[in-house]
């Protein structure tokens, strides 16, 4: 059978999702220890003849069973959850609870109640994320450092202690919470970077980005069926995702180059991914609120739509930009909105626009902040303007793929090919900050 | 034709994240299924506990422990593979991923009259 390399990812965040909430958040590193020891296991006997097709439900059986040794050899001496009380005091309840535990559907209720207690308020944004990395999406320490370009390290303290806030705050989120909706947001909030920082992330290791897109497509997609968490938000972030991680194989060649928006092959995009990015966008047109979900959607949206980039409905776009601008204003919002203005109205007045960008302070470090700069000084007719601006990005890339992107645009201004090459999109959308 | 136990010796795994543990895994039945393909895999054999074992002594049934656990190549499972010879059979085990990993691989013949 074909696997899905994320397999061993997606079953240990199940297990673990599922063995806090048995043994309780503040045994989180008691549940760890249990689905290490699990897939270790599973790892070993597989290296032979392969993962059998129950592969699910084996593991749920083994950790089950290593959960039961748990409770039996440390019932009296730890605290385990509340919720599973005095069950554990009697064989003749604890097998019968901890069976309940691990049936599929409460293992799907387990990961959401993860995914929310991970997103609480009192751990910052830049926690949040690194929380869904390590605890849903089972990444290690050096996996999550090496997509945010920290060090392992610093990464390692971060995820302690955000463990140890996890763990001293008691109890998991519940889904019938009276603050559902709110921590829905944050939760989206955290979905939204974690998807970002796969597709315009600054990390140089191309699998590491993907495979990010994938896990909070996942995640996403466990909000959608849940009946509660599928608000029209949640559908406008799903469409969002949908639509771009479509246009992803596209963005990179065979050699491993980005190819901006323009000199994409449109035949590439994933036409299963669009119909479904395109069904969610509809979903998401419901209910009063406006998201800045629903406006980046609806921008993804109008370039899918389009057949080629000189097709496009720039002038709505803008409008988009515009309307982003009231309710999420950012810099890089500023600026992806200038280059919309450029294909609308023409370069002049792009340019105009940037350096009406009022706090440029967050944009220093941002390669594309002078890319863009230099691309339309280009097409502004003057070259040596642009070949300093050009310069200057490809000294702030953050990686290989960008600085060959960026030595490709300066080589083709050196060579008087101004090309019709543009950087609509490598821009990182609004809220990429890192 | 010849039949060879191929034993997998190498020291215990040290913790291994999933994704680690997936990609290791993957680089271990690669090597299985090229076996299979050119028609050397006669079994896949089976994987061993690593942490625990006996060792008897005698009729009595006195035993000790084992595997030890200094052991930096215990034994960790067995698969029987065919080959020409010797030359051949090692010449198979050059890919294997046990090396990676600090292992080696005892290659023993099936005894034959």
């Amino acid at each position: 059978m074909k696997l899905d390399d994320a397999l061993f990812r997606r079953e240990a965040a199940r297990l673990l999702a599922t063995l806090t909430r048995a043994f309780g958040v503040e045994n989180l590193a008691l549940a760890e220890d249990v689905v290490q020891e699990t897939l270790a296991k599973a790892f070993e006997a597989w290296s032979y003849n392969g993962v059998p097709p129950h592969y699910s439900a084996l593991l749920a059986r083994a950790a089950k069973n290593r959960a039961l040794d748990v409770f039996r050899r440390e019932r009296t001496a730890r605290k385990f959850a509340p919720e599973v009380g005095r069950l554990i005091e009697s064989e003749w309840t604890l097998r019968p609870a901890l069976d309940a535990m691990f049936l599929p559907d409460a293992l799907k209720d387990d990961e959401l109640r993860m995914m929310f207690t991970c997103c609480h308020p009192r751990l910052g944004e830049d926690m949040q994320v690194a929380l869904v990395l390590h605890l849903l999406c089972s990444l290690g320490v050096h996996e999550i450092a090496s997509a945010f370009l920290v060090s392992p390290a610093a990464m390692e303290k971060r995820l302690s202690r955000g463990k140890k806030l996890l763990a001293e705050s008691g109890h998991l989120f519940e889904l019938t919470a009276a603050d559902f909706l709110p921590r829905l947001s944050a939760v989206h909030r955290a979905l939204y970077l974690l998807f970002n920082e796969g597709y315009h992330g600054a990390s140089a290791l191309a699998v590491v980005r993907e495979d990010l897109c994938r896990d909070a497509m996942r995640l996403v997609r466990l909000l959608v069926d849940h009946a509660p968490a599928a608000t029209p938000a949640t559908y406008a972030l799903a469409a969002l995702m949908w639509l771009l991680a479509a246009r992803l194989s596209a963005r990179i060649d065979h050699a491993g180059n980005l190819k901006d928006l323009f000199e994409q092959d449109r035949s590439l995009w994933d036409e299963g991914l669009l119909a479904e990015g395109t069904r969610l966008l509809e979903q998401s047109a419901s209910g009063e609120v406006l998201t800045e979900y629903h406006v980046e959607a609806g921008i993804a949206g109008m370039h899918t739509a389009a057949g080629s980039a000189g097709e496009t409905r720039w002038g709505h776009i803008v409008e988009l930009y515009d309307v982003l601008m009231k309710i999420r204003p950012s810099p890089v919002v500023a600026l992806n909105r200038c280059m919309a203005i450029a294909q609308h109205e023409g370069p002049a007045k792009g340019l105009e626009a940037v350096l009406a960008i009022a706090d440029t302070s967050r944009l220093a470090a941002y390669p594309f902040y002078p890319a863009v700069l230099g691309e339309l000084e280009l097409r502004c007719g003057r070259t040596e303007a642009a070949q300093g601006h050009l310069e200057e990005a490809r000294r702030l890339a953050r990686n290989d793929g960008e600085r060959r992107f960026l030595e490709q645009r300066i080589a083709a201004v050196h060579a008087g090919r101004s090309g019709d090459a543009r950087l609509t999109n490598v821009l990182a959308p609004p809220d990429a900050r890192r | 034709m010849n039949e060879f136990v191929f034993l997998w010796r190498r020291p215990q795994r040290p913790p291994r994240t999933p994704q680690q543990m997936q990609e290791t895994m993957d680089k271990y039945l690669a090597w299985f299924r090229d076996m299979e393909a050119r028609g050397h895999l006669v079994q896949y054999g089976q994987p061993l506990e690593p942490k625990t074992g006996r060792v008897v002594r005698d009729k009595a049934g006195n035993y000790s422990d084992g595997p030890y656990a200094e052991t930096k190549d215990i034994v960790m499972g067995y698969s029987l593979i065919a080959a020409k010879d010797f030359d051949e059979a090692i010449a198979l085990s050059k890919d294997h991923p046990i090396f990676e990993e600090g292992g080696v691989i005892e290659i023993r013949p099936i005894l034959k009259l």
